[in-house]
């Protein structure tokens, strides 16, 4: 029976309007709404499903960040997870950084498959599954809107620039998740309350043996130019007037 | 500084995503080798002649399907003695730079939309609702380009080397079956002058065609927003926004949509943007050049009409 490994971030919620920081260093966080990343939320009910079909045996949540980021393990719990690593870094973690410290665990935990969201929407990357995959040299499934899991092996439909592509992966290989994959669940009160029981190992960064040092140096952080709206028209010949006379593009 | 540039084709010629890429090379270097991941003398012929590329790097072996596991190796042999490798941030380089980058131990630098120096970079972060100026501290930079902030270079005036470039070798653990493309004879998305996308105000999967005569006398491409296509009313990738597609058109018609930030990140770029919609108050309107308040079903096959 498969043991599935998903790793998740926790974020800024995607419902927040997001601001920098006073000295242009970063997006503040403090006192913020944070979540799970909503495509790590589709990578977990992805794996619940497999799980529900019979098809694998142990969902393993693991999550780098901050204290918080038990918070957002305990809500995969609530989902369907069953136990849970939180490596312990106060600060930002690359993609490669990441990547390595999950190349270690499916080492050690004898991880299938990977499942885990295609992007966070914090940094917006999209670069870590793609980099596992590479230091693992494991199959690739990226962007998943589909998955058939057959022994050994996964049909997924991916979805690209202008439409879909159909791949076959062998096991162990990694999965990436987009958007139409499918619909998370919302936890249930009794399964809230288990999640609490449910354990975690904490370790931090620095035993984890994986040089964790920046690559990428943030020298700031800024809010785009805004765009500011311009004008309302009267009626369909004003606006062809204006395309025609003041933008010039018909 | 000796760049290289991984190009995406069609069996006809390397795509816009390709040609804005080689803009943002010339912008770091003037030695760039473009490498073809196509056994296509046709993609290679039209390449030769793209403005500012020295060498094509040509390539054979197994190619089909352009899967990630075969190319990512192949690529890196070429990339040892450049200093940067860059590619469009389509869903072509965002599958297999990160596994290049990796095979190099370097931290890749996506989807960035402003070269300050060959070390320094800007990239959208938050949905582009921040924007991160961010220096590489790696010897080789791997880049993803986002390819409406660079203008394509231009393909009628070059008259680049053909280099014979590495074979690529089966991995084995991947396969292709096959690839399903939306058929169209509009423009692509992202490479469309005018976009007439609709949103979750058009209603229905049978309504959305009321856009096609507007989109066809204009030459427009058709996109949608989130939650049309998350209605079920056009297929995923129709859609513009986050989590969609980037586009930056010169004219972007925005009819149905309220304007969630989500969709706002995928367009707010347009040169000019209209929007037409019955709530005045849609948050919409406070970034469109031009708003029309009123009903679309009637708006609409007047504009088509009239334009």
């Amino acid at each position: 029976m498969m043991k599935i490994l998903v790793p998740v971030k926790r974020v800024i919620d995607y419902n927040v309007k997001i601001r920098v920081n006073s000295d242009s260093s970063a997006v503040e966080t403090n006192n913020v709404k944070m979540s799970m990343n909503p495509f790590d939320e589709i990578a977990v009910e992805e794996a619940v499903r497999l799980k529900e079909a019979g098809l694998a045996e142990e969902i393993i949540i693991v999550s780098i960040g901050d204290k918080g980021s038990q918070e957002t393990i305990r809500t995969a719990f609530a989902m369907g997870g069953d136990r849970g690593v939180h490596i312990v870094n106060d600060l930002n973690t690359e993609p490669l950084v990441v990547a390595k410290i999950l190349k270690n665990l499916i080492e050690k935990e004898a991880i299938d498959i990977v499942i885990m969201g295609k992007q966070a929407i914090d940094d917006d990357s999209n670069q870590t599954g793609q980099m596992l995959a590479a230091l693992l040299d494991w199959p690739q499934a990226t962007f998943a809107s589909k998955l058939e899991l057959n022994d050994n092996q996964i049909k997924v439909i991916r979805e690209i620039d202008g439409g879909l592509e159909t791949l076959n992966v062998k096991l162990p290989c990694i999965v990436t998740t987009d958007l139409r994959l499918n619909e998370p669940r919302y936890a249930s009160l009794p399964n809230i309350m288990k999640a609490k029981k449910k354990e975690i190992i904490e370790t931090p960064i620095e035993e984890t043996g994986v040089d964790f040092s920046s690559r990428l140096e943030v020298l700031k952080v800024e809010e785009p130019e805004v765009r500011s709206g311009g004008r309302k028209v009267e009626d369909v010949n004003e606006l062809i007037s204006v395309l025609k006379n003041e933008v010039g593009v018909i | 500084m000796s760049i290289l540039v991984i190009a995406e084709s069609n069996g006809i010629e390397v795509d816009r995503g390709t040609l804005s890429a080689i803009t943002a090379a010339q912008k770091i270097g003037d030695k760039i080798n473009l490498l073809i991941l196509e056994d296509s003398e046709q993609v290679i012929n039209k390449a030769k002649k793209i403005k500012g590329v020295t060498n094509i790097i040509t390539t054979s072996g197994d190619l089909q399907g352009g899967l990630a596991e075969n190319l990512a190796p192949l690529i890196s042999e070429c990339a040892k003695d450049v200093t940067h490798v860059l590619s469009s941030a389509g869903t072509f380089g965002k599958n297999i730079m990160p596994r290049v980058s990796a095979l190099n131990d370097s931290q890749q630098i996506s989807d960035i939309c402003e070269i300050i120096d060959a070390d320094t970079f800007v990239r959208p972060i938050y949905a582009g609702n921040a924007l991160a100026t961010v220096k590489s501290l790696d010897k080789i930079k791997f880049i993803t380009v986002r390819s409406t902030a660079f203008q394509a270079a231009n393909d009628q005036d070059g008259d680049a080397e053909i280099v014979e470039g590495p074979v690529a070798e089966t991995n084995g653990k991947s396969s292709f079956v096959k690839r399903d493309l939306s058929e169209s004879d509009r423009p692509e998305l992202t490479a469309a002058k005018i976009v007439v996308s609709g949103g979750r105000g058009i209603g229905s999967a049978d309504n959305f065609s009321i856009l096609d005569p507007l989109a066809d006398k204009l030459g427009a491409a058709v996109g949608a927003s989130r939650a049309a296509v998350d209605a079920g009313y056009v297929p995923n990738d129709y859609q513009v926004g986050q989590t969609g597609k980037v586009v930056a058109p010169e004219l972007y018609i925005a009819v149905g949509i309220s304007g969630a930030i989500q969709h706002l990140a995928g367009m707010k770029d347009s040169k000019t943007i209209v929007a037409i919609n019955k709530d005045e108050d849609a948050p919409i309107f406070q970034i469109a050049d031009y708003g029309l308040v009123g009903d679309l079903f009637e708006i609409i096959p007047e504009l088509s009409d009239k334009i």
